[in-house]
């Protein structure tokens, strides 16, 4: 048993012993490093350890959470102490329950031994080559805000009184960059990313030139005029949106009325183009594991198949509610945080039209390659969104003239029903949880510009 | 409980972690506790305490800063720290400034919230639930947060510098989704400050029926207009308009990168002579206040923008020792686990003479602001969107039917310049400002704002 483990088991015994009637402990260590490099030197270098624990506590059908760094005796006495007064504060729920053990089943390949070997300069090696491949790439870009390399390896352990039990590792690592370009009197900027679970996956030379090229394609944006017109999205826009999606398909938010999606099971809510499940066994998945937040094995379910709406994301709570099962989508950000019902890895399935023929097939339009505002721009109970975005116009099919400073506006389960064709190649993209998309056309959306 | 940390062992830190020299090192140590609980479909669920403690050490040599954070408050915690911050660097042995203890006022808590029994609290939800969905049969859902959250800091560096600071926050948010027949809008209200529980002794419960009245009223909403047209902005959160427009531009960082539209223009006029504006970390009981920032200087009132003119940058340590200029008292950071960075605290327009009735009356078309739900700027290009949560359609000089789903978009240098009234109705709202990874607590403020032109963005022409 590692020691992450016995940790488990002490704080459940000790969260019992303060009167739960039921405990889960979820105990996790982090060690993680960072390089941020600026003009050709590094501007910072930092090394991490972290380590908590989180201690959920029944009382009956009362939960209460607490949680914190002291993992000696005493310390997990005094976290299971107030994890199981926190019970007694919070109100009866018939459907609050401990999660019953299941069969988990192995997920190898989730750490990369490249994210401790690395030594620092190494990685910052890394970083510095990523500015670099920017910066010599056109004499107009004209600096890299910052590049950064990050990493974090994580020991994860679960352990419940109902004999939830489990530990895997996992690692991670990004690098990206925010490249500047200057031109037409207006300076521009360009994100160029790159993810991986470790470093020697990692290639810095296309995470440089990415940023750059974005930057650069951007120089003398004007304003598009306000139509309504096809819209193509590039995948990291594409994510952020499908990642929305994600959050109005959580059992939580539909049950308590707060979703656009909620009471459309097996309806109609997207156009054929579309698919989508949630796969947190998925090998290249940023997002997987073995079981989620509260030791629940994670799986494969399909969310919108044929245009049809299959299936909610639920935890073990939204599920009591139904009378069904979890689909293991109990996340956590960290010990700090209860599980919440949350996708693993969101996946669109690629069609099959190449980008240019994205293109070809809006005709006349807008490429969207960014967006901003999200977080204030859409409306997660609605559904209905306006936020800033920039890109190229599309004309005769083909790209032309970047544009930047106008919004894109419409209701998302909308947008859904009026992809017309998915691009053939994914990519994962970070934003909106973990999203593996590919471009998608919209047949119509509303921009507004000058 | 212990002191949160030792002169003594805080000088031994400092000098390994300049043990390999550089110019300058640190130690941050904090403790953080904190309670949060939530009602939604009136129960009381999500009840939550944290309690952590742990250092960051940092070193700085050259351009670079090497910093680590760990866990715990142990000497041979912080130790570790400062050994693996030493640890890439290469040069000789440097010795820290003696420390000199400088003790700083924390803000004045009245009531200290940890001990008000978490029964009262609930108690207090509970009443939020209920007048919010005694407004109208029409309140379909209602959610309300409660969070206290205090943090003990001390900051020792190698220049002597020994000092500490206790805070204490508390805030509430408040959620409605008002349905009728088909349609479904919501509102949000919230109340904080860097206060005790004593914040909450004049109803809070007002903030439920606020964010009720916001959904209700969005259930008569049209959509919104979208092209260019004059704008008013209101007052309180309205100030986030010049947090993201101007403030962050103004912070030091962007600045010495040239990742800034705000370069080379100290000195220079941006905006109309009515536009004035201040950084303030020392407002009493505001929600962005601190009596010192993370890297223990003093917080203090900054003329930002004087007469619509650029007269100061918002500094911390290292940006202003690279500009030869002394810190703002701008260095924050969210946590031990975080290097301090150029922030703002609160931020706001100073008040104006107009009143709000004058200011929507000489508009003939145009669209009414009156609060966001967030906004995000790029400070390269000065590129900024906000999304509005509750806006209006002006005509004729009224204000008319409310608007839904309108987004405002806009550059900063255009939209600083087209501003041209500036109300005298001031107040302040609280906010969760993200920068680099970072969330730290800021206030915004104003009264209300006109711009004479700015693109919303809807679904209607």
């Amino acid at each position: 048993m590692s020691d992450l483990t016995a940790a488990a088991h002490r704080a459940v015994e000790a969260a019992t012993g303060a009167g739960a009637s039921d405990a889960e402990a979820y105990v996790a260590r982090e060690s993680g490093r960072e390089v941020r490099v600026h003009g050709g030197e590094v501007e910072s270098l930092t090394a991490a350890v972290q380590t908590g624990v989180g201690i959920r506590a029944w009382s009956g059908h009362r939960v209460g959470y607490a949680y914190g760094t002291d993992l000696s005796q005493a310390g997990v006495a005094a976290i299971a102490a107030r994890a199981a007064e926190a019970a007694a504060v919070a109100d009866e729920d018939e459907f609050a329950a401990p999660p019953q053990p299941a069969e988990i089943e192995a997920l190898p390949g989730l750490s990369d031994p490249s994210v401790a070997e690395w030594e620092a300069s190494r990685l910052a090696d890394l970083a510095l080559t990523v500015e670099r491949t920017a910066l010599d790439s056109d004499p107009r870009l004209v600096g890299v805000e910052t590049a950064v390399y990050a990493d974090a390896a994580e020991q994860v352990a679960i352990a419940s009184s109902t004999g939830v039990a489990g530990e895997y590792e996992t690692s991670t690592c990004y690098a990206y960059l925010q490249a500047l370009a200057e031109g037409e009197g207006a300076r521009e900027t360009g994100l160029g990313f790159g993810l991986a679970r470790g470093p020697r996956e990692l290639d810095p030379e296309a995470i440089g030139a990415e940023g750059a090229q974005r930057a650069l394609e951007m120089i003398g944006a004007g304003k598009p005029e306000s139509r309504a017109c096809a819209v193509v999205l590039d995948p990291t826009v594409a994510a952020s949106f499908i990642g929305l999606v994600g959050g109005g398909l959580s059992a939580k938010a539909v049950q308590r009325g707060r979703s656009p999606l909620a009471g459309r099971l097996e309806e109609e809510v997207a156009s054929a183009a579309f698919a989508l499940h949630d796969d947190g066994r998925e090998p290249s998945g940023p997002g997987s594991a073995p079981f989620d937040g509260e030791g629940v094995p994670r799986r494969r379910t399909a969310l919108i198949e044929g245009g049809r709406l299959r299936s909610y994301l639920y935890d073990t709570y939204t599920a009591n509610r139904e009378g069904g099962a979890s689909t293991g989508s109990a996340a956590r950000g960290s010990y700090r945080s209860l599980p919440s019902v949350s996708a693993s890895n969101l996946v669109v399935t690629p069609g099959s039209h190449s980008f240019e023929e994205l293109l070809a097939e809006a005709g006349e339009g807008v490429f969207v390659n960014d967006v901003a505002g999200l977080h204030s721009g859409v409306n997660p109970v609605t559904g209905v969104f306006s936020v800033g975005a920039s890109g190229r116009i599309i004309r005769g099919g083909q790209l032309a003239e970047p544009v930047r400073e106008f919004t894109i506006a419409g209701q998302l389960v909308a947008m859904l029903g009026a992809v017309s064709a998915a691009g053939a190649e994914a990519r994962w993209v970070p934003f909106g949880g973990s999203v593996s998309t590919p471009p998608l056309l919209i047949a119509e959306l509303a921009i507004s510009g000058s | 409980m212990t002191p949160l940390l030792d002169q003594d062992v805080a000088a031994r830190v400092l000098s390994r972690a300049l043990a390999n020299g550089g110019r300058f090192a640190e130690v941050f140590a904090e403790r953080r506790h904190g309670q949060v609980l939530a009602i939604d479909e009136s129960r009381i669920e999500s009840v939550q305490s944290g309690a952590e403690e742990g250092a960051g050490v940092r070193v700085a040599e050259g351009a670079t800063t090497y910093f680590a954070h760990v866990d715990g408050l142990d000497p041979a915690d912080l130790e570790r720290a400062a050994d693996e911050a030493a640890a890439a660097l290469k040069g000789d042995r440097r010795e820290p400034q003696p420390l000199r203890a400088r003790e700083a006022t924390p803000l004045l808590i009245e009531r200290r919230p940890e001990e008000v029994p978490a029964a009262q609290k609930a108690a207090m939800l509970r009443e939020l639930d209920e007048r919010a969905r005694a407004k109208a049969g029409e309140v379909a859902q209602f959610t309300a947060s409660y969070a206290e959250a205090r943090r003990e800091v001390a900051i020792a560096n190698s220049d002597g510098l020994f000092t500490g600071d206790d805070r204490t926050r508390v805030r509430i948010g408040a959620q409605a989704v008002a349905r009728r027949e088909g349609s479904v809008e919501t509102g949000a209200e919230t109340l904080g400050g860097h206060r005790g529980y004593e914040l909450l002794e004049d109803d809070p419960a007002q903030i439920a029926e606020l964010a009720a009245q916001k959904a209700l009223t969005l259930l008569d909403a049209v959509a919104a207009p979208s092209g260019s047209m004059p704008v008013v902005v209101g007052g309180g959160f309205g100030g986030v308009l010049f947090h993201e427009m101007t403030g962050h531009g103004l912070e030091a960082d962007h600045i010495q990168k040239g990742a800034s539209v705000y370069v080379g223009k100290r000195g220079q006029r941006v905006a109309e002579p009515l536009l004035n504006a201040y950084d303030d970390g020392r407002l009493p009981g505001e929600w962005g206040s601190d009596a010192i920032d993370d890297e223990g200087q003093p917080t203090q009132k900054t003329l930002v923008i004087e007469d619509g003119r650029i007269v100061s940058y918002l500094y911390d340590h290292l940006t202003a020792e690279r500009d030869g200029v002394a810190s703002t008292g701008n260095g924050r950071r969210e946590s031990f686990r975080h290097l301090p960075i150029p922030r703002m605290t609160n931020t706001y327009i100073a008040p104006g003479e107009a009143t709000p009735e004058e200011m929507i009356a000489e508009v003939e078309k145009g669209f009414y602001a009156v609060s966001f739900g967030g906004g995000q700027v790029d400070p390269a290009t000065g590129d900024f969107v906000f999304g509005v949560s509750e806006g209006y359609l002006i005509e004729g000089g009224k204000v008319t039917s409310p608007c839904r789903g309108a987004t405002l978009i806009g550059n900063c240098l255009d939209a600083l310049t087209a501003i041209d009234a500036v109300g005298n109705d001031f107040f302040m709202k609280t906010g969760m400002c993200g920068k680099g990874g970072q969330k730290v607590p800021v206030g915004t403020g104003q009264g209300h704002v006109r711009l004479r032109a700015l693109t919303v963005g809807g679904t209607e022409r």
